[in-house]
């Protein structure tokens, strides 16, 4: 059956998302075709906002309101001023910031780099990063990238670029998942919680 | 089908991945037993996913893959050899990087080649225990170009077939070797090779890979034979490959020539 270019645009339209397999793009569109208006009014009201709503901190390029020129973390006077830490995307922002755990500032590289893919260093927003660190006051980088092959290429570089700068950096730990079982671990994790081990103060 | 058989035991090396959906994975992964296949890792995403670590590129690992409508996918995993100094190393990581993307490009999918995946394995093992990287993938290079059915003619003029003698000569990427000084000064599309380098791909094509190592090379003969190899392979591959580029700058910027 022909369906009408209307259901099919947006089927279409669906199937390009990221996860969303045809099946699923015909269930969405089916479900918003006998759903209250409202609810396509609003999903196309956000929709269109999205991209005109929102921009890139001029700072960090972590993603914030268009009509900011800072994000919210880097307008914050009571931000530590001179701690950056080091993520691949806004998402990881957000994971930290959720933490509470962290007072100090971010970078968004937007990606991770990735050999095989073409991504190199020139696609990251490392020179941004570089300039920070010559005009900000900053006193400690953390690299907080990714546990993957990717996230410790990015890592490597970033360390091997910012050493020279006389700044100190650290990496997050990485060692075994909470709630993991030993057994089930792999080698490399094995070898870095080993090397990460810490005393047992308290 | 009864389940034993939906099931399949393989060895692998996963030579990429990536995300799909919330929180799962698309791998590509070189078996032993299968060839190379596209496998789906659900939730390894995930910080306590107990899968993630077992199945990072460049990994060796056992998997058990269930036959699932459209794709393998992935029920366990437990890794054989980690390789850790291959992502400890940033030049390291940009060699093993080459070697997993010219596998990639160079294979189908679904066709095995057990001595394929025996060369994948000992030449990343190579990388990871500290050989020069230089012998290990200029080795593997030949090796992979004769499984591909690309082996470079090194001895005898790709043209008029007469033998070559010790003096610098031309090779052509499109003749699928080297030309003597006659015939390479007729074609257009020709890059000059010095006796040295032509001598040690010869030596590299015929030799084990103890024996290849005995052999005394000059840094810019080992440039001199990656640039030919590069040359020759963006040719037979009908593309450059992406991490040369990356492997050129992390050298680079290193300060180190290797
Ligand atoms: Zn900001
Ligand atoms: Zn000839």
């Amino acid at each position: 059956m022909l369906l009408p270019a209307p259901i099919q645009d947006l089927i279409d339209a669906f199937s390009r998302l990221p996860g969303i397999g045809p099946k699923t793009a015909s269930r969405l569109t089916f479900y918003l075709l006998r759903a209250p208006e409202n609810l396509s009014v609003d999903l196309a009201e956000a929709l269109q906002v999205l991209k005109s709503g929102t921009g890139f901190c001029q700072r960090c390029y972590n993603i914030t309101a268009a009509e900011r020129i800072e994000c919210e973390v880097c307008s914050d006077d009571e931000r530590d001023k001179s701690v950056l830490c080091v993520v691949e995307e806004p998402l990881d922002v957000l994971a930290l910031e959720r933490t509470g755990g962290f007072r100090g500032r971010y970078h968004v590289l937007q990606g991770a780099l990735s050999p095989i893919e073409g991504i190199g260093p020139d696609d990251l927003k490392i020179r941004e990063l570089v300039a920070r660190l010559q005009s900000e006051e900053i006193r400690e980088i953390i690299l907080a990238t990714n546990p993957s092959m990717e996230g410790d290429a990015t890592a490597m570089y970033l360390r091997q670029q910012l050493a020279p700068l006389g700044v100190r950096i650290t990496r997050l730990a990485r060692g075994l998942p909470m709630g993991g079982d030993l057994e089930y671990a792999d080698q490399n994790t094995l070898l870095r919680a080993l090397a990460g081990r810490q005393e047992m103060d308290n | 089908m009864p389940p034993q058989e939906r099931s399949t035991r393989a060895e692998g090396v996963i030579l990429r991945h990536s995300d799909l959906g919330e929180a799962d994975r698309l791998l590509t992964i070189f078996t032993r037993e299968l060839g190379k296949v596209r496998v789906l890792a659900k939730g390894v995403r995930k910080a306590r996913s107990r899968k993630a670590g077992h199945v990072e590129p460049f990994t060796q690992a056992q998997l058990q893959l269930a036959h699932g409508r459209d794709l393998l996918i992935l029920t366990q995993a437990e890794s054989v050899a980690g390789f850790a100094a291959l992502r400890e190393d940033l030049v390291l990581l940009g060699y093993a990087s080459y070697v997993i993307e010219l596998l990639d490009r160079s294979t189908y999918e679904e066709e095995s080649n057990r001595a394929l995946y025996d060369l994948l394995v000992r030449t990343l093992t190579r990388l990871n225990r500290g050989d020069d990287p230089n012998l290990a993938t200029r080795y593997y290079e030949l090796r992979l170009l004769d499984f591909a059915g690309f082996r470079p003619q090194l001895f005898n003029c790709a043209q008029c077939e007469s033998e070559i003698q010790p003096e610098d000569q031309f090779f052509s990427a499109s003749r699928g070797g080297v030309l003597c000084p006659r015939c390479g000064g007729r074609e257009p599309e020709t890059r000059p090779i010095s006796l040295h380098a032509l001598k040690y791909l010869r030596h590299f094509q015929r030799s084990s890979y103890r024996e290849a190592g005995r052999a005394a090379i000059t840094t810019a003969q080992y440039q001199e034979m990656e640039n030919l190899m590069q040359y020759y392979l963006t040719y037979t591959l009908e593309r450059g490959l992406n991490s040369p580029a990356f492997l050129r700058r992390v050298r680079r910027e290193n300060g180190k020539i290797s």
